[in-house]
């Protein structure tokens, strides 16, 4: 069943055209990598896809809905979850605020005043998930800016997981994490998908897009370039598709000894 | 966690849960110690109930705009025109309550309705024209003044109903009304800052808008509705004013957004916006309430004062941001 299809998504900002009529579409439960050069457009594709950007023309389905017109909290709602490549967090706050930004629970102060944020299940919820996901931080009640890059990650990784996504978007979620943390994002992406989550993983680690997708689609030239069944497909031709053409041979060389 | 703690000395550790609980920087308490011994040595007027109540008196309009700063400050946002807005406001209360002669009701109302809509103006501009907020609102500083001076022709005005000079001068209990009016008013606006959804959000918005946004928080909508709560607290500040001075005067509450900033700033909010406490804001309120009132028992001239204030404004920031670069976050 299809979950998300993109249809002749086009974005440019300003002169700069980045997007020219992308079509894509992810089933649910499906791990789809999405690979290109730098400034292919990946992360502007995605943020169209979370309401961020809104795009220039095309349609956006999301479970049968178009989405177009609704703001990143609506599509938040929905079960559209992103990973962003800058994190996105609130440096100054803790790891609870940030895993719940939007979406605080409340409850009544002396029973009678609603609306009252309810700190101390967030922060329960908040370490549950930290320790769900296998990760380790220092404390869970201090600001997110005094973390190292991996762990901040992980609270990153932890606010897309928490609110039962159907879409979990990952856009290069394992640059900064050591070897073990990422097999361990690999095995994660592996649970959600057997848990019916389907996952769109953009990497320039190409071994790891290898071994955890069902597809890969190729971004270039602004398009949807090429749509690879992972089972069929090899580290060569992906690399082909993605730089098409010019020195291919050494450019596979390198990325299999990388 | 545990090891960590323990590595910290007592102080740090009494440092951090005064910031992390009560949202307040310990430091300022000291200064306002420090501030109020020094001023009780130097003075013997100092030390009495009756100089304390005139202090937070003093205080009570500057409180109120200062936690005006703390929001739109915590949010990542300026309001440089509190002090016109103010103006504005005591001066539209009492040409309703005089020239127009309608019920103090009324008067209350406009000058609440006159800062709010001069907010919603600025929080239009900033968040639809693409301005900056530090001009937008230096422009409102300039547009506010103006029709504060057009509307009471230049000069202010008399003859107060005594419904309203009662707001500014009555004193149930012994306790001025603008005084129970701010504790009223600061412990509703601290609650809304640390405890509910309202709060949590303007903080994430002031600490990053491209996280509050990927959230899901409409960031815009939001910013429109601090700048607009901006207003009408100094619209209430105005009310707060006209009421004790018992007149509305144009030319009120000039430079009284340097003085509520600085307070906000001495508080702990970051002035790049991300932190920021009422609890924290009304301490620094009363350090600038002590220091303005031991500077005029110890005679010291209007000038100076003003002085005195933009240094502190400076120093506070300065501390603040070393002490950011010390802890080599953000
Ligand atoms: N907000 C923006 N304003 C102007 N140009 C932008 C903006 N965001 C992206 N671009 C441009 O769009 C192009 C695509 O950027 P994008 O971040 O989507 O690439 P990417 O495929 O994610 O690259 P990388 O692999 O380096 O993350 C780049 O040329 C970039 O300069
Ligand atoms: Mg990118």
């Amino acid at each position: 069943m299809t979950l998300l299809s993109l249809h002749g998504i086009r974005k440019s900002f300003g002169a700069v055209d980045v997007l020219h009529g992308v079509d894509l579409s992810v089933a649910a439960g499906e791990v789809v990598g999405l690979v290109g050069d730098n400034g292919a457009g990946k992360s502007t594709l995605m943020k169209t896809i979370t309401g961020i950007y809104r795009a220039d023309s095309g349609s956006i389905e999301f479970d049968g809905k178009d989405i177009l017109a609704l703001d990143p909290g609506q599509r938040r709602r929905l079960g559209i979850e992103m990973i962003y490549q800058d994190l996105s967090l609130a440096k100054q706050q803790d790891v609870a605020s940030n895993i719940f930004l939007g979406r605080e629970p409340t409850k009544r102060l002396f029973g009678l005043f609603p609306g009252f944020v309810d700190k101390s299940e967030m922060d329960r919820q908040a370490a549950r998930m930290i320790e769900r996901l296998g990760a380790h931080l220092p404390s869970i009640n201090r600001s997110v800016g005094s973390f190292s890059g991996g762990q901040q990650q992980t609270v990153a990784i932890a606010r897309a997981l928490t609110f039962n996504p159907k879409l979990v978007i990952m856009d290069e979620p394992t640059a900064a994490l050591a070897v073990r943390e990422v097999q361990s994002v690999l095995d994660l992406i592996r649970r959600l998908r057997s848990e019916g989550i389907a996952v769109i993983l953009i990497s320039h680690r190409l071994n790891d897009v290898l071994s955890v997708t069902d597809r890969i689609v190729v971004l270039r030239h602004g398009r949807a370039d090429a749509d690879l069944v992972t089972a069929k497909t090899n580290m060569n031709e992906v690399v082909s598709r993605i730089v098409g053409g010019g020195d291919i041979a050494a450019a596979a060389a390198h990325e299999q000894r990388g | 966690m545990a090891s960590e703690t323990t590595q910290l000395g007592f102080w740090a550790r009494v440092q951090r849960a005064s910031v992390e609980r009560l949202h307040i920087r310990l430091e300022s308490l000291v200064v306002l110690l420090a501030l109020s011994t020094a001023m009780a040595l130097l003075s013997p007027y100092f030390l009495s109930l009756s100089n304390f109540l005139n202090i937070l008196l003093a205080t009570s309009t500057i409180g109120v705009l200062a936690i005006a700063a703390t929001f739109v400050i915590g949010s990542g946002g300026l309001d440089l025109s509190l002090g016109s807005v103010m103006g504005l406001a005591g001066v539209a209360g009492a040409f309703v309550a005089v020239n127009l002669g309608w019920p103090s009701v009324l008067a209350v109302i406009a000058c609440i309705l006159a800062g709010a809509i001069a907010g919603y103006i600025n929080g239009q501009l900033v968040t639809r024209a693409f301005v900056p907020a530090f001009i937008v609102t230096l422009g409102m500083l300039g547009l506010a003044r103006g029709l504060a001076l057009v509307i009471s022709q230049g000069r202010a005005i008399y003859g107060l109903p005594p419904e309203i000079v009662y707001i500014g001068q009555g004193r149930p209990f012994g306790i001025p009304m603008p005084v129970i009016i701010l504790v009223l008013t600061a412990i509703v606006a601290h609650m809304v800052l640390a405890y509910t959804r309202f709060g949590r959000h303007t903080l994430a918005l002031g600490d990053s808008e491209g996280a509050a946004r990927a959230a899901g928080i409409r960031v815009e909508h939001h910013r429109r509705i601090i700048y607009t709560l901006s207003g009408a607290l100094a619209g209430l500040a105005g009310l707060l004013f006209t009421a004790r001075v018992n007149a509305g005067d144009p030319t009120a509450g000039i430079n009284y957004e340097l003085t509520a900033i600085t307070a906000a700033i001495i508080g702990g909010t970051n002035l790049f916006g991300g932190r920021a406490s009422i609890l924290g804001t009304m301490i620094g309120a009363l350090i600038m309430g002590v220091l303005q009132n031991g500077l005029t028992l110890l005679a010291v001239q209007s000038y100076y004062q003003q002085m005195a204030i933009g240094g502190v404004l400076i120093l506070a920031v300065f501390i603040d941001q070393y002490q950011v670069r010390k802890e080599s976050r953000v």
